[in-house]
């Protein structure tokens, strides 16, 4: 178990599976992500109540979905750097910071085009959006305090127990919003929640749902391993590595 | 009883750069250890590992024999740790930065004994008369005097001292010098960095960094 | 405990003998006197009130600090009246978040020297390695804190919505709802602070880390003056309030105390 644990920790290790793993995350992920939105924009049938417009569903969604969880994936990446010790955790949770981020403005950015046919504006204080925008405060505050250390060990540490701290509280927010949004706009038109979904609605918002996932941990997996290149770039492996590769150039042009 | 502090491998890197790499160290009762090296060279860093505040390094570490981890309470206890500032607060006196130091660890410091060591303590490094003074209108010297009173206010066994003699007149230097082999001779151990040279009579042992 | 601690010590340092400099073997050592080593007392409660009662007495003699957030929250209240209109009843709808965002703004002000003057003149490292648990010397400084900010705040609340012209029968729920919330938004805070208290200019980046995680706090506060306001019970935003006040109780001096370890590494 340890020695597992120790073997995932070391970058080389980590820096050589996610070789092998990352083209197959970039294949699922174009795959999913083409059939998905194929179907989704061209294929499924239109809202009886929005028309084409509820199409954008189909980012709007999985952007959510992913701004959440990537928030949840840096945290536990966080724990386990400050558990265990393992700096290729926070390097993934260091790569992900801006990722998560972008998601989030992805999500808000598609809900604020979404609300102009809706909503007839450009912004709501809808509950979703709300919460949303909170969590883009919350990633921006976990990539500024990042940044504004020099030395990087003490940046990790601060960067991990910030996100553990907002990952507890952010079930938190998204309750007390939800409530206040209640409370001041009671049985109001919301933009996602839809008890009843036709299948040939839903299934596409899966497969794009899944594609995004695919498409976020190929891009993880493709940052770590640039991430452990600069970090440990006065490593012998990575020196070894990195002059092999410049041994091959050269000699190859020459000819 | 004696005491023990050992190092087992010990190594300290900090943002890609090794500070010291396997430093196997046993440092026992009556020795005064002086860690030395140029400037950068992990001093510091390396009297903050063994004081247990820096978690960040590899290696072992050992007090009287059992893990430092599982005995940091005591270790903690009978360690008197003074770094490059002097943890004086500017706003008190120096017998309130006292008072509270005491009761830091527990002890009780109030009622008529308490107030008397304090000022025994402030006589001893050459501050009577300025007891009820805030510390902040000090010199920079006498507030660091103030800290090495905690010395014989809080009798600790290990003593981590971080360059003790900045500030210090020569008068000064050449006490605590004494108070530093005494301390040695009664069987605690002294752990001290620092750029002045000590007294050739003062039987020191040196460690070399860097 | 202690006892087998030590029992232990004879195997690990015969171990290690090997490896270890024979100049400072057994022999060196017993011609020394022993060393009385102490065992640890506990004694918690004697440093934490000598901790309250060190720093109430530091913010005491410099009351300018204390008074400062009072100031800053009465002006800003008197800029809204300036910048929105003077109109009674406009205002007094408003009044409730007003006072909460000014308050809360005002809490967060002082924040940035919860922990600054003890990092610098070295007394953290001191607390650090003080043989008591960290997370609880924390809290006693984080309950100064309050006392000093969140509680004159509150109680000054009231003051302010007068002017505001804040509905009559909302004026002690206002002062309740401060006073518990500002005690949750001081132990949050505190782990901004301990974060921050490294970085040379940790201010504005503080309010970054530390508003986002307000929103609860201020969502309930503000609700209960609205509730209270409109003649709903308030007994519920107050209980929520509580609620928020135990899990920050329970779950802050953890994260301050780690935050605490890793910024005086920094």
């Amino acid at each position: 178990m340890w020695a597992f644990i120790h073997k995932l920790g070391s970058p080389k290790w980590f820096y050589g599976i996610s070789a092998k793993l990352q083209p197959w995350f970039w294949a699922a992920a174009a795959l999913l992500l083409i059939t998905g939105s194929l179907w989704g924009l061209a294929f499924a049938p239109a809202d009886y109540q929005q028309g084409n417009s509820f199409r954008i569903i189909y980012v709007h969604v999985p952007a959510a979905f992913l701004a959440q969880s990537i928030f949840i994936s840096m945290a536990v990446s966080g724990l386990v750097f400050m558990v265990w010790k393992i700096k290729v955790a926070d390097m993934a949770a260091a790569v992900m910071a801006p990722l998560g981020a972008a998601m989030t403005f992805v999500a808000l950015f598609s809900g604020a085009v979404w609300g102009v046919p809706t909503w007839g504006t450009w912004w709501m204080w809808d509950a979703r959006l709300t919460s949303m925008l909170i969590l883009l405060f919350l990633y921006l505050g976990v990539i500024a305090l990042r940044g504004a250390f020099t030395s990087r060990d003490s940046a990790s540490r601060a960067a991990s127990v910030l996100a553990m701290v907002g990952v507890i509280n952010i079930p938190i927010i998204k309750y007390s919003v939800d409530w206040w949004y209640t409370l001041h706009q009671p049985a109001s038109f919301t933009l996602t929640s839809r008890p009843t979904m036709p299948t040939e609605m839903w299934l596409p918002l899966v497969i794009m749902v899944l594609g995004f996932y695919s498409f976020f941990i190929a891009l993880t997996l493709m940052r770590t391993r640039s991430e452990i290149l600069r970090r440990e770039a006065s490593k012998r492996w990575v020196q070894e590595l990195v002059n092999g590769q410049m041994m091959k150039v050269p000699a190859e042009e020459t000819r | 009883m004696s005491l023990c502090l050992q190092a087992r491998k010990l190594s300290c890197e900090r943002d890609d750069r090794s500070l010291f790499k396997g430093l196997d160290l046993d440092i026992r009762s009556g020795e005064i250890v002086r860690i030395e090296g140029p400037n950068g060279s992990g001093k510091t860093s390396l009297l903050k590992i063994l004081s247990g505040q820096l978690s960040d390094y590899e290696g072992e570490l050992f007090w009287n024999g059992a893990a430092m981890k599982s005995v940091r309470e005591h270790f903690l206890a009978n360690l008197l740790y003074l770094g490059h500032a002097p943890g004086i607060k500017s706003g008190l006196s120096p017998l309130e930065n006292l008072a509270w130091y005491q009761a830091l660890s527990g002890e009780s410091s109030e009622g008529k004994g308490g107030e008397e060591q304090r000022l025994e303590a402030l006589e001893q490094v050459g501050l009577a008369g300025f007891e009820d003074i805030p510390a902040g209108q000090l010199s920079a010297g006498q507030q660091r005097r103030v800290a090495l009173a905690r010395l014989t206010l809080t009798p600790r066994a290990l003593w981590v001292l971080d360059e003790p003699f900045t500030a210090i007149d020569r008068h000064g230097v050449a006490a605590l010098e004494r108070q530093l082999i005494e301390h040695a001779q009664a069987g605690g151990c002294v752990l001290v960095t620092t750029h002045h040279e000590l007294a050739a009579s003062t039987p020191i042992r040196r460690i070399a960094l860097g | 405990m202690q006892e087998t601690g030590l029992q232990e010590t004879g195997s690990h340092s015969s171990s290690h003998s090997s490896s270890s400099s024979s100049l400072y073997g057994a022999d060196a050592t017993a011609d020394v006197l022993p060393v009385p080593l102490l065992e640890h007392k506990g004694g918690l409660m004697i440093a934490v009130k000598a901790t309250l009662v060190r720093d109430l007495t530091l913010l005491l003699r410099r009351r300018g600090e204390v008074l400062n957030p009072l100031v800053f929250f009465a002006l800003v209240i008197t800029l809204f009246p300036i910048a929105i209109s003077p109109d009674p009843e406009l205002l007094a709808t408003i009044a409730p978040g007003l006072l909460w965002v000014a308050a809360l703004l005002a809490a967060l002000l002082s924040l940035d020297s919860l922990f600054r003057s003890d990092y610098d003149d070295g007394s953290l490292e001191q607390l650090l390695l003080a043989p008591q648990p960290l997370a609880a010397l924390s809290v006693a400084k984080v309950a100064v804190h309050w006392l000093l900010t969140g509680l004159p705040l509150a109680l000054m609340a009231p003051l302010l919505g007068i002017m505001l012209a804040l509905p009559v029968g909302s004026y002690a729920v206002l002062a309740l709802s401060l006073a518990l919330g500002t005690a949750s938004l001081s132990l949050i805070g505190a782990i901004g602070a301990a974060l921050t208290v490294g970085l040379a200019r940790g201010g504005v980046l503080l309010s970054l880390l530390v508003l986002p995680l307000y929103i609860p706090v201020l969502i309930f506060g503000a609700g209960a003056v609205q509730a209270a306001i409109l003649g709903d019970g308030v007994s519920a935003h107050l209980a929520i309030l509580g609620a928020l006040l135990a899990a920050s109780l329970m779950s802050a001096p953890w994260a301050i105390a780690a935050s605490l370890r890793i910024s005086i590494n920094g």
